[in-house]
């Protein structure tokens, strides 16, 4: 009967393969949001791993973790170099990680910090050594990657944060690769690292903790030079006590705030969850529009049917068999549109990472499979039975006799 | 009305293949059918020959176990029939019977050999595709095999419907105005053709038909007269 189910479609091409179409852009809608949404919260999530507090410039709190923690925003301004020690000098701060930003190679950020900042990620050598010495780098996975980078290799930051090769270069002071670190599949794998003090150099701000320095100061970069500071500092805690304490205490010292990753992912994706509820909700009803065509579609086909059925009856087939070969082309109907979703969903998702810069940054993965696909391929599955079954339950309520007697 | 003295097919000592017993149908206070007594014996093709209205289609529909008869009953391979559960009326239909209707009622989503072959799966629960190319030759449609019923002619349609009647080989093929629709020379093929598969095949023929140009090929026949009032 699945040979009969499969000829009955074939008859009827075209309204099959938009039955198909309908079902399958429903599905792939549902793909796409749950893929982007799940990876995005994930990539949050593993981006802000360990990191508790940030401290930054005042402004707006969700702009210092976008800018510092994903690296994604410009930052909100810059703070004292004394903001380090008062932070680490605080009951319950494990570690105070200092970031100093705002140049970049090839749109690659590159971070003046510390080797505590990769080891809070997670992030391992895969060759080379930490940097230590002014003007040694270490790169990321993606960033090795992408620019062919060896080590040894010396290359000149742009100033800029994602100006690429167009801003101003800072010639004078090229940056060496002397490790790279392995995959990550978090931010640290776009970023180039080294010291705090080489971002001091590049920009021709003496480092305080050198007894002697050249004063150079490049007239390119009149507003970096002046005293040393840091863009943002990373602050894990070491007892809960500080998470309670801590902002509170920094939000009251005139030039900085504190915020926190948590409740600013949740807000910004409180946000962007509005937006993608009012998509989910269009795509659920486009799933319930396909599931509706296919109805429509399966009841008018049947109705042309019954003498069909009538006489199949009167061939040998069961009503049982009968109702299984209907509700088999609205299973048959709605696997393709299934299976069809997907490949399209994960197509699409795959198409933007490779076309859009910034949704590549955010690491979306068109080979990550989510759980809660199976759900919508269940829905697909369930709402092409349902729309079968409806109709297939007429043929239990068919006259044979009299059907057949019409259609003589 | 029925006219019993013209039925008589000869008794066998393993029965008649369809008997009836004090047969009628009563539809909304009316009578539409009324037969009596009568038997088919096996190997007699019989004829069923009336006017529209007659009950020709009433009485296909109780032997093959479409309809409950009002009154009496009627036993087919020496089952009663009209006393069966419908699952049982199924699997007795499946097992006996091959049924070829005035319009073409193959399925138009397959090709005629699929069709065959869905006949002898729903029937046999096995495909003998070597006996579908058989049949198919047999009734002068092998050139027309892979075609879809529409893309045949009446004449190609109704030879394959009663190549799909026969080949699950039932002992009793039951044919409702197989010739009707078709001129006088495709009309005296066809029965030609029905004469020569049902015999080849051992089926029996119970034609019903208000087409008189076929009735003189039937030495049995069994008159159907005008509805009677109950």
């Amino acid at each position: 009967m699945i040979g009969l189910s499969l000829a009955y479609l074939k008859d009827r091409g075209l309204n099959t393969a938009l039955n198909i179409l309908l079902l399958a852009l429903s599905v792939a809608s549902l793909v796409i949001l749950l893929l982007f949404s799940s990876q995005l919260e994930n990539r949050f999530d593993k981006d802000a791993a360990g990191i508790d507090m940030v401290v930054g410039a005042k402004g707006s709190p969700l702009q210092l973790i976008l800018s510092s923690v994903y690296h994604v925003d410009i930052p909100t301004g810059n703070v004292p170099l004394d903001t380090v020690p008062l932070l680490r000098r605080q009951l319950g701060v494990a570690e105070a990680i200092p970031l100093a930003l705002g140049d970049s190679f090839r749109s690659f950020r590159i971070v003046g910090t510390e080797p505590a900042y990769p080891a809070l990620l997670g992030a391992s050598l895969a060759d080379g050594r930490m940097f230590a010495a002014k003007m040694e780098a270490v790169i990321g996975a993606d960033v090795a990657a992408r620019t062919g980078a060896k080590l040894g290799q010396r290359f000149v930051g742009g100033h800029g944060m994602s100006s690429g090769d167009d801003g101003p270069k800072h010639e004078e002071t090229p940056f060496i690769v002397v490790g790279r670190l392995k995959p990550t599949g978090t931010v640290i794998d776009r970023l180039i690292l080294t010291s705090v003090e080489s971002v001091w150099g590049v920009h021709g701000i003496e480092d305080p903790g050198e007894d002697h320095h050249d004063g150079e100061s490049a007239e390119d970069h009149e507003a970096h030079a002046g005293a040393a500071e840091v863009t943002a500092v990373l602050v894990r805690f070491g007892s809960p006590i500080a998470a309670v304490r801590l902002p509170g205490f920094i939000n009251r010292q005139t030039n900085l705030q504190a915020a926190v990753p948590a409740v600013e992912v949740s807000r910004l994706l409180a946000l962007v969850g509005v937006g993608l509820d009012a998509v989910r909700a269009f795509a659920v009803l486009l799933m319930l529009t396909a599931g509706l065509s296919i109805f429509v579609a399966l009841l008018t086909a049947l109705k042309e049917r019954e003498g069909d059925m009538a006489m199949l009856r009167v061939i040998g087939a069961s009503r049982a068999a009968i109702i299984g070969q209907v509700a088999s082309e609205g299973l048959i109907l709605a696997s393709a549109g299934a299976a069809l979703g997907l490949l399209l969903g994960h197509g699409v998702i795959g198409m933007a990472a490779a076309s859009i810069e910034q949704l590549r940054a955010l690491g979306l993965n068109a080979f990550a499979f989510h759980p809660g696909e199976a759900l919508i391929v269940a829905a697909a599955l369930g709402i092409g039975l349902i729309a079968a079954l409806i109709p297939a339950l007429r043929v239990l309520k068919t006259d044979i006799a009299e059907t057949l007697a019409n259609a003589r | 009305m029925s006219s019993p003295d013209t039925l008589i097919g000869s008794n066998t000592a393993q029965g008649p293949l369809v008997e009836a017993r004090g047969l009628s149908h009563v539809r909304d206070g009316r009578t539409v059918m009324a037969i009596g007594d009568w038997q088919l014996q096996a190997h007699a093709h019989a004829l069923l020959l009336g006017p529209s209205g007659s009950g020709k289609t009433t009485f296909i529909n109780i032997v093959t176990g479409l309809l409950t008869p009002s009154h009496g009953t009627i036993s087919v391979a020496g089952e009663v029939m009209s006393a069966l559960p419908p699952a049982a009326r199924d699997g007795l239909r499946r097992r006996t019977i091959g049924l070829v209707f005035q319009t073409l009622r193959l399925i138009p989503a397959l090709s005629v050999t699929d069709n065959l072959a869905l006949a002898q799966q729903l029937a046999l629960g096995q495909v003998d595709r070597a006996a579908i190319a058989g049949m198919i030759d047999r009734v002068g449609l092998s050139h027309r095999a892979a075609a879809r019923p529409r893309q045949l002619s009446q004449g190609e349609g109704q030879r394959a419907a009663i190549a799909r009647a026969l080949i699950t080989r039932p002992r009793l093929v039951v044919a409702d105005e197989p010739t009707s629709a078709l001129d006088d020379a495709n009309a005296a093929r066809m029965i030609d053709l029905m004469f020569d598969v049902a015999d080849a095949t051992g089926a029996t023929l119970l034609v019903a038909t208000h087409d008189g140009r076929i009735a003189h090929r039937f030495a049995n026949r069994l008159n159907l007269m005008a509805p009677v009032a109950a």
